[in-house]
């Protein structure tokens, strides 16, 4: 048991120091509290466990630069398309303006829209890595995702790169409207070229992954990972409720339930990510195959596709 | 969803139709009063009549998207099958996904359009209220969509154009649905739809629900009746999650961008199609008349070309929706 966890758990019972004096250090970040079991943890010490609580193994929700931080080498990562800005193409407005929430959002998390793109080792294997993050407006999928994910993809085929997109959305952005629903079919069009292209594309679903992102990339990977006791669902629970006027199964819309009944191949808690995804990219490594013709010249057979595959060095 | 309680035969009045329905009854009232008493009213109807042709015009020309919801969802409106009956010369249509199910709610089946063999399926809404539990609106489940798919492969393998009707508020929304994979079985069918080699042609008939419209709506050509209406969220839905105010579905309706019109300035929509003044069940014959002119016309032009062509353009024609800035880095 580290310091950390011993001062935690004392934390836990006694509260050494007062009430007040821990929420305001919550606040400032110091300490972090899991919303599942109620310990608060070192956030420092919760961060080196990639934010999984060490006393119930929670999956505390991360945002997309943590993400990249856990899944890249260091100083390998070269981020993407980071002047694409979202707009306000219909002046769409609700109780409050498009334009005021977009502006209020992007001071608030310092994002530019609900997902980043770039390219970056991943223990050593070059890899197109998509991260959305909910802090911008529920992950919600308008047009400044939908372009930035499909020119990830595109120059993924381009350069015969896999495909990693960390899944993490509400569904389309209903304040581009019609634009929003087109992103799906546009990230579609761009993994079918990947795919012809017999490149590896590996979507992981964590907490929430739901709408219109379940109903496209998120469940056109060829392998599908997830968190455990993530959310992942087409249609809203409430919608559903609403149609049923019944209770819904237990562990409904759950990682756990998508397994069950065959959506998802396999479940990766987060401390093992990293290692289960440079795993399933290393045996995807393209092999040389037999050609399919009748004039089989074996000297051309050996060399087939490995050279493009030769290690990257980190630059 | 429309309640959809009315008799058969009774007319189908919506509020925005009321002042029409009002002055058409008046006429009739004129006309009985004069037979009656034996006045010649003639000039007088013949005015009123010009008046309710002029009220109609005006009607019909100003809708509010709310209004065209509305129109969309009209119990009367011609569905999938109905068009299929009226512009085809020969029609089969064959059941099942090959996977346990047969949806009432997506439809499909081979036959002929101007002596060319032709896939088409389409949302089936019911004609009424029994019909409609059976087909649930319109709104497909998994098992529906993997038809559509077997049924465009098919249509792909025998070289055959693919031709899709859009009618439906929105995939099956329950448990066995997301047992079944509603989101998989959608995503499927969007990636694999650019694969395909063979023209594809969707219509919006009346209403395009989100993802369950677009299931079945990736393809070279996008036509789209006058008031039909195509939509990322129902407005109902939306308004009670941004405005927190399911009342505000008006609003929300207007704000969404959901119309022909709309979808034509936002570069989506490739073919506007008008509909007979009064809507398309007030001429179901001669709005199919329209819809298969079209087809027809779109059909000509995509045969003309070779499918990595037409695969091209179909990948292009989606590329290029969205809209963004972007900063010099
Ligand atoms: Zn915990």
């Amino acid at each position: 048991m580290s310091l950390f966890d011993w001062f935690a758990n004392r934390k836990k019972s006694t509260s050494p120091i007062s009430q007040e004096r821990q929420e305001r250090e919550i606040a400032d970040g110091l300490w972090t509290k899991c919303e599942a079991c109620g310990v608060v943890a070192y956030t420092k010490d919760l961060r080196a466990n990639q934010m999984v609580c060490r006393d119930c193994g929670h999956h505390i929700r991360i945002y997309s630069n943590e993400r990249i931080r856990q899944l890249i080498d260091n100083n390998t990562w070269m981020p993407m398309d980071e002047g694409v800005r979202p707009t306000d193409p219909l002046q769409f407005r609700d109780r409050k303006s498009y334009r005021d929430r977009l502006r209020d959002t992007q001071e608030k998390t310092s994002l530019v829209d609900a997902v980043n793109t770039g390219v970056g080792l991943l223990e050593g294997e070059r890899v197109a890595l998509g991260v959305m993050d909910f802090r911008f407006m529920g992950g919600s999928m308008g047009s400044v995702v939908g372009e930035k994910l499909t020119r990830l993809i595109e120059r993924a085929t381009l350069e015969r790169l896999p495909v990693i997109i960390i899944c993490a959305s509400g569904g389309a952005r209903m304040q581009e409207g019609m634009l929003s629903l087109m992103q799906m079919a546009k990230i579609s069009a761009a993994l079918e070229r990947h795919r012809e292209a017999k490149l590896l594309y590996i979507p992981v679903l964590t907490h929430p992954t739901t709408g219109g992102v379940t109903a496209s990339f998120a469940m056109l990977g060829d392998i599908i990972l997830a968190e455990p006791k993530a959310t992942i669902g087409f249609a809203g629970k409430r919608v559903i409720e609403q149609t049923l006027r019944e209770k819904l199964p237990e562990g409904f819309q759950t990682s756990e339930y998508l397994l069950q009944h065959g959506f998802v191949d396999a479940i990766v808690p987060r401390t093992n990510l990293k290692s289960t995804l440079a795993q399933l990219i290393r045996l995807h490594r393209p092999q040389p195959t037999q050609p399919t013709t009748h004039h089989v010249s074996l000297s051309g057979v050996i060399n087939v596709g490995t050279e493009r595959y030769a290690p990257v060095s980190p630059e | 969803m429309s309640n959809v309680v009315t008799s058969e035969r009774k007319p189908y009045l919506l509020d925005f139709e009321k002042p029409l329905a009002e002055l058409e009854n008046r006429i009739e009232q004129i006309r009985e009063l004069a037979t009656e008493n034996g006045v010649d009213v003639t000039d007088q109807i013949r005015q009123l009549e010009s008046r309710a042709l002029e009220l109609r015009h005006e009607i019909f020309s100003n809708l509010s998207p709310a209004q065209k919801i509305q129109l969309a969802r009209h119990p009367r409106r011609p569905s999938t099958l109905d068009y299929i009956q009226a512009i085809s010369d020969e029609w089969m249509e064959l059941h099942g996904d090959r996977n346990s199910s047969d949806d009432p709610a997506l439809v499909g089946g081979v036959g002929s359009i101007a002596g060319r063999p032709v896939v088409m399926l389409g949302h089936q809404k019911g004609r009424d209220t029994k019909d409609n539990v059976a087909r649930r609106f319109g709104m497909a489940s998994p098992g529906g969509y993997r038809k559509a798919m077997r049924l465009m492969e098919h249509a792909d393998r025998f070289g055959m154009p693919i031709i899709t009707f859009i009618d439906t508020p929105g995939a099956w929304a329950g448990v066995e649905a997301e047992q079944l994979g509603q989101g998989e079985a959608i995503a499927y069918n969007l990636r694999e739809m650019f694969r395909l080699d063979v023209p594809i042609i969707c219509t919006v008939i009346g209403e395009g629900g989100s993802g369950g419209a677009l299931g079945i709506g990736v393809g070279d050509r996008l036509l789209m009746f006058e008031h039909s209406v195509y939509t990322v969220a129902s407005p109902e839905a939306c308004a009670s999650i941004l405005w927190k105010d399911a009342t505000k579905a008006p609003q929300a309706a207007e704000a969404l961008k959901i119309t022909a019109t709309d979808l034509k300035n936002l570069g989506i929509l490739d073919d506007l199609l008008t509909e007979p003044i009064g809507g398309a069940h007030s001429d179901p014959l001669k709005t199919a008349t329209i819809l298969k002119q079209a087809l027809l016309h779109h059909l000509t032009e995509l045969s003309q070309m070779t499918n990595s062509e037409r695969r091209e353009l179909r990948y292009q024609k989606f590329r290029r929706i969205g809209v963004f800035m972007e900063l010099s880095a």
